[in-house]
């Protein structure tokens, strides 16, 4: 990797200095010896590093690996707004989610897809960009409902998003306010197809342009105190 | 309920008495005079719930106007208060002392309208809005649209339609009267 | 060349256990989803899961013992197998299983528990930590229970090889430990019931508990292991509950049937009973089990 790759791009934007608790701020302390040191709280547990294109592998082990990443989509039990009541209905006997192969996996490291479910305030944003980064490499989004297109009936809200695409890459938009679950089964279906067909490949796209998408976070992410790729 | 509020006009000069309801008054009382008619009213008159404490922003009379609703769980029966403080200079004496859960509508009061309770706990913390820079977002001053559309890359296209203007074209096209 | 051989029918009872493992983990599902209503997963899911989560592109490491864990843990479940022997009479089906076998497979159960402790602790994550020291609380009372019955067999029947137990069970099943000492089967039956960590005893690694306890940081390959681990490890312990207590097996027909209705005592419980929490298990298997192995030891004194 290059040296200028491995720059720190926390320069683009660095947060307001008034959103830093005064315990985390970066200070000079005195130790017990009398030694100065110098601290930056917020910085002490991060992992400076970007993401990386991966390559897929050879035509053949990918397309099989894509067959199976297709046939096991685990979905990560987070829900936003409104949308996320019609993801529990999913495991009922009526939709049964289960036999397109999707399940539902508590924790992010172990998810391969996350629903966005609807509207989305910074706040929930700032979340759901911890979480998308953390997931291993391939994952999969899928945004549900209009507020994830355009803003739907938030449009002109202070707190809400209106284009999921600008913060981080979608695969599948389930449109409707709000969707009901044969719509999201169906949006399940055309993920399996675009899996298979190779075309799903958002994880390379946020490392390519990684850059515009933490432009974009960081623009309405005032308060920014995290990694600037939360591995 | 009547005899209350003759009590509290006769004790507090409270003005403005709406009777909404049978069991709902509406009173209106001076700044100074508010936390020690709400502390009358629990604790003599057993007003021991507290509904809500919310903000309406008069931006033309310049005045924010504070609504804490009481209710007694006995006698089943409402009294709101209302108050106006001044927008320029927004201070209101916290209530946090008669109910713990009274600092956080103060804390959303500070961050949505920026009115300041001295004192009130957690009050500075942010409540919804992390890291807002503009000014309070509920004030009638702030422009959401123009916000919205400035920060948030709107979706070009995007075209809505009067409810009733569309259906109406869609019904009735060739009719315009209908 | 005799070992060689040996390795290789090893290997091969290996590869079958994994894939018979899989089978039950995903007919259990069934069965709950058949339960529920519901069609459920399709019967290729769990392989399919393993290979997506073999090729998952990028791993993300906290530290030696983060890798570790997952070793420890299959090298318990494939410890557990290189001593058992699984088909009774068998020249080449009897792997590794020598004269004092069912200590060695008592301390593996543990070994792979204690390893994945270690490995969790290091992921950093607070659930993980929670999620160890329920799991350990847990099964260190499962054992209790477990160990009486497996000394009370000891003492009835003179020997801890596990051979030797089922070489005495032969001919006909009114010979089989069920019927001969009733009292430690039920108490290694009760404890089997935490063993595979099933409703009611799944409290830690329920996914709607904490976030799926101990495992909360594993991903990709490491999550692979040990579900590959799980697999082998429902099957072995089924098969050694087989061994001491139903006759043990003369043919891989015998040896599926019988532990997949072994399996199935546990999964058709844990359909009917909810989860009880951590400190309501630990008591549970303090109370009648704990009481029937003791009475298991003191007839056979």
């Amino acid at each position: 990797m290059s040296e200028d790759k491995n720059k720190n791009i926390q320069d683009i934007n660095t947060p307001d200095d008034k959103f830093i608790h005064p315990e985390n701020k970066p200070r000079t302390v005195i130790s017990p010896e009398g030694e100065e040191i110098h601290i930056e709280p917020l910085r002490d547990y991060f992992l400076e590093k970007r993401p990386e294109v991966i390559q897929p592998k050879s035509d053949a082990v990918e397309k099989f690996l894509n067959w199976a990443r297709a046939e096991s989509i685990w979905v990560l039990g987070f829900g936003t707004g409104c949308g996320s009541i019609e993801i529990p209905p999913l495991m009922t006997p009526r939709f049964d989610a289960f036999r397109y192969g999707v399940q539902m996996r508590p924790t992010p490291r172990q998810s391969s897809a996350i629903i966005i479910s609807g509207y989305l305030a910074i706040k929930t944003l700032k979340r759901v960009i911890r979480v998308y980064e953390q997931m291993p490499s391939p994952k999969y989004v899928l945004a549900l409902g209009s507020c994830t297109i355009n803003g739907g009936m938030y449009w002109d809200s202070y707190n809400t998003i209106n284009r999921l695409d600008h913060y981080i890459p979608v695969d599948v938009y389930v449109a409707g306010c709000m969707p009901r679950p044969e719509a999201l089964l169906a949006g399940f279906v055309q993920l399996k197809k675009k899996i298979k067909e190779g075309r799903a490949e958002g994880a390379n796209e946020y490392a390519e342009k990684f850059d515009w998408y933490k432009g974009n976070q960081k623009k309405i992410i005032n308060d920014w105190n995290m990694p600037d790729y939360n591995w | 309920m009547n005899d209350i509020i003759q009590d509290i006009t006769t004790r507090f000069s409270v003005t403005d008495i709406i009777n909404k309801r049978e069991n709902l008054t509406f009173v209106t009382c001076r700044k100074e005079n508010t936390i020690s008619l709400i502390t009358h009213l629990r604790d003599r008159e057993k007003f021991t719930h507290l509904v809500l404490l919310t903000a309406v922003d008069w931006i033309e009379d310049n005045l924010f106007q504070l609504t804490y609703i009481l209710n007694n769980p006995t006698k089943k029966i409402d009294i709101a208060i209302r108050t106006m403080i001044p927008r320029d200079n927004p201070v209101m004496e916290s209530a946090h002392r008669l109910w713990e859960q009274v600092a956080t509508y103060q804390r959303e009061l500070k961050e949505m309208f920026g009115i300041e309770f001295p004192d009130s706990p957690r009050l500075n913390e942010p409540f919804i809005l992390e890291g807002w820079n503009e000014i309070p977002p509920y004030r009638r001053d702030f422009d959401t649209k123009k916000y919205s559309t400035e920060t948030y890359f709107p979706r070009i296209g995007r075209g809505t339609n009067d409810p009733e203007e569309y259906m109406k074209s869609k019904l009735y096209p060739n009719d315009p009267t209908k | 060349m005799d070992i060689i051989n040996k390795l290789l029918f090893v290997l091969l009872g290996l590869f079958i256990i994994l894939n018979f493992g899989l089978f039950m983990g995903v007919s259990m599902r069934k069965i709950v989803a058949r339960v529920a209503r519901r069609n459920g997963v399709p019967f290729y899911q769990p392989w399919l899961d393993l290979i997506k989560l073999y090729g998952t592109r990028d791993q993300i490491s906290h530290g030696i013992m983060f890798y570790l864990g997952p070793v420890f843990r299959l090298s318990g479940g494939v410890g557990i197998f290189l001593f058992m022997p699984l088909i009774f009479g068998s020249q080449y089906f009897n792997n590794f299983s020598f004269a004092g076998d069912l200590v060695l497979i008592l301390y593996f159960q543990f070994f792979g528990m204690l390893g994945m402790a270690l490995g969790a602790g290091e992921g950093g994550h607070p659930y993980s930590a929670i999620g160890i020291s329920r799991g350990l609380s847990q099964f260190t009372t499962i054992e209790v229970p477990m160990t009486l019955a497996v000394i009370s067999l000891g003492i009835q029947y003179n020997t801890l090889s596990i051979s030797e137990i089922v070489a005495a069970q032969q001919g006909g099943f009114q010979n089989w430990t069920v019927f001969t000492n009733p009292f430690a089967t039920a108490a290694a039956m009760l404890s089997l019931l935490g063993a595979f960590g099933h409703s009611p005893f799944n409290l830690v690694k329920a996914p709607n508990e904490i976030p799926i306890g101990p495992p909360t940081e594993y991903h990709s390959t490491f999550l692979g292991v040990l579900q590959t681990n799980a697999a082998i490890l429902h099957v072995i312990e089924a098969v050694l509950f087989m061994n001491l207590f139903f006759g043990g097996a003369v043919n891989w027909f015998e040896l599926m049937l019988k532990s997949f209705l072994i399996y199935f005592w546990s999964v058709f419980v844990g359909v009917v009973f909810p989860r009880y929490r951590i400190e309501q298990s630990v008591q549970w298997f303090l109370k009648v089990p704990l009481l029937l192995g003791v009475i298991a030891i003191i007839i056979y004194m």
